[in-house]
């Protein structure tokens, strides 16, 4: 099951050249541009690792091309994405976030249902890929 | 590069006059005739690689593709000879050929490049690589990135990267070294990989001292000062004397100078507080101003 998360991601997978054109568009706006990596897809799993630090003060989408390119060397197989970080005053929060590399086989989520007192159902859903420990969930290393 | 000709027929004739006039270079080469003062092979080599380009942009649209030439270049020459002044203008010429995008020059020196510790390096040095994609990165006294007398000094970590970078990605950046003569020849010699990777070995020359006093009088003029004429005949006899002297640094030694005459002026004006002055008496450098210096009394002057 293909995750959908952040902007784009009803879009087949985005090409370098039209990254490195939204990226392009986030430092005309003065963003900070920023790498973060994970294994766990969870929709509520809000923090990613970051790749470096964020990338303040560049000119031209190159230089983010060049840390992902290096990302995605080591982390080819786990699902990362691509956040610009406005910090002008009254902002001060991410603006665009979008997925630029994703695993091969997204296995997906199950719905588990929770008997409670009375018996009451919580649903809850779990992705089939945090059942393996952290760095193995998408069969890399 | 030329995104307009994305799908019509390569073109068979070019106007080059028009092409020429297009991208704007002749302002900035004459510009650069203006505004600096001799450099004679500095600016033929200048001239040549901009035509180099604009013939380039044009084989382009022709579809005559080579590959983007290689622009990383090597500026020597001793303190003061307008190094870093050629390398933003060169920014210019490169952006406005559009072999660079953005046109931004980076300019660090070794401690920006090279960390403290163990691992410090790398992320410093790609930080700034980062800075400068799609500009010009320009490092000054780049021989002090390798210390010979070292073997386990960080500099070579930077220096790795800096030479992989400047080889895969030659369309996003270009690199400027510039530094003393001497030590760039003694730092090419131990790292032959920098040498090969860069094209353009540019050596600027001395200054003469007629070309160090138009230089001055450019200064003057951008400060809104003049030399008045006793003025002027001393500060030839300045230059003459300073270029003897030890530290002279060219252009900078004459702006140094000239901050010191100013305030000397200034203090003179000062003194005699009972007086109207005209706007000619604000601007001129007396020649008192120019003799007052300690390099006529045989000093060391900066």
């Amino acid at each position: 099951m293909r995750i959908t998360q952040g902007c784009f991601s009803f879009l087949p997978d985005l090409t370098d050249e039209q990254i490195s054109k939204q990226v392009q568009y986030c430092l005309a706006n003065g963003w900070a541009v920023n790498i973060e990596f994970t294994d766990d897809p969870h929709p509520r799993n809000n923090f990613w690792e970051m790749w470096g630090l964020p990338m303040f003060d560049l000119r031209d989408a190159a230089g983010v091309l060049m840390e992902l390119t290096e990302c995605r060397k080591v982390y080819g197989d786990r699902y990362i994405r691509l956040s610009a970080f406005d910090s002008s005053h009254g902002w001060e929060s991410v603006r665009l976030s979008f997925i630029v590399n994703r695993p091969k086989e997204e296995p997906g989520f199950r719905l588990e249902r929770h008997e409670v007192e009375g018996r009451n159902i919580r649903y809850t859903t779990k992705s089939y890929a945090v059942d393996r420990p952290e760095g193995q969930r998408y069969g890399g290393s | 590069m030329v995104d307009s000709a994305g799908d019509a027929p390569p073109a068979t004739q070019v106007d080059l006059r028009r092409e020429f006039d297009e991208v704007g270079i002749g302002e900035v080469l004459d510009q650069l005739d203006r505004e600096l003062i001799g450099l004679k092979p500095v600016k033929t080599r200048i001239r040549e690689i901009a035509s180099l380009l604009l013939i380039e942009r044009i084989r382009k649209r022709m579809d005559l593709a080579s590959g983007n030439p290689t622009l990383h270049m090597s500026f020597t020459g001793n303190p003061g000879t307008g190094k870093t002044t050629v390398a933003l203008r060169i920014a210019s010429i490169l952006h406005k050929l559009g072999f660079v995008r953005r046109g931004q020059v980076v300019s660090v020196t070794r401690d920006e490049l090279v960390g403290q510790y163990i691992g410090h390096t790398a992320p410093k040095t790609k930080e700034i690589l980062k800075k400068a994609m799609g500009g010009v990165l320009f490092i000054d006294e780049a021989y002090y990135l390798h210390r010979p007398d070292n073997e386990r000094d960080y500099g070579q970590e930077a220096i790795e990267i800096l030479l992989q970078v400047m080889e895969s990605q030659r369309e996003d950046l270009v690199v400027i070294l510039a530094g003393y003569g001497d030590r760039m020849d003694k730092f090419f010699g131990s790292n032959p990989g920098f040498r090969s990777r860069i094209a353009h070995h540019i050596d600027f020359p001395d200054y003469a001292d007629d070309e160090l006093l138009a230089i001055s009088e450019l200064m003057l003029g951008d400060m809104n000062y003049k030399f008045s004429a006793d003025a002027r005949a001393a500060f030839v006899r300045y230059i003459a004397l300073r270029k003897t002297q030890p530290l002279f640094s060219n252009a900078r030694s004459i702006r140094n100078a000239l901050d010191r005459m100013r305030l000397r002026q200034a203090n003179r004006l000062v003194a005699d507080l009972d007086r109207v002055l005209s706007v000619d008496d604000i601007m001129s450098l007396e020649a008192s101003d120019v003799l007052a210096s300690r390099v006529f009394s045989n000093g060391s002057g900066g």
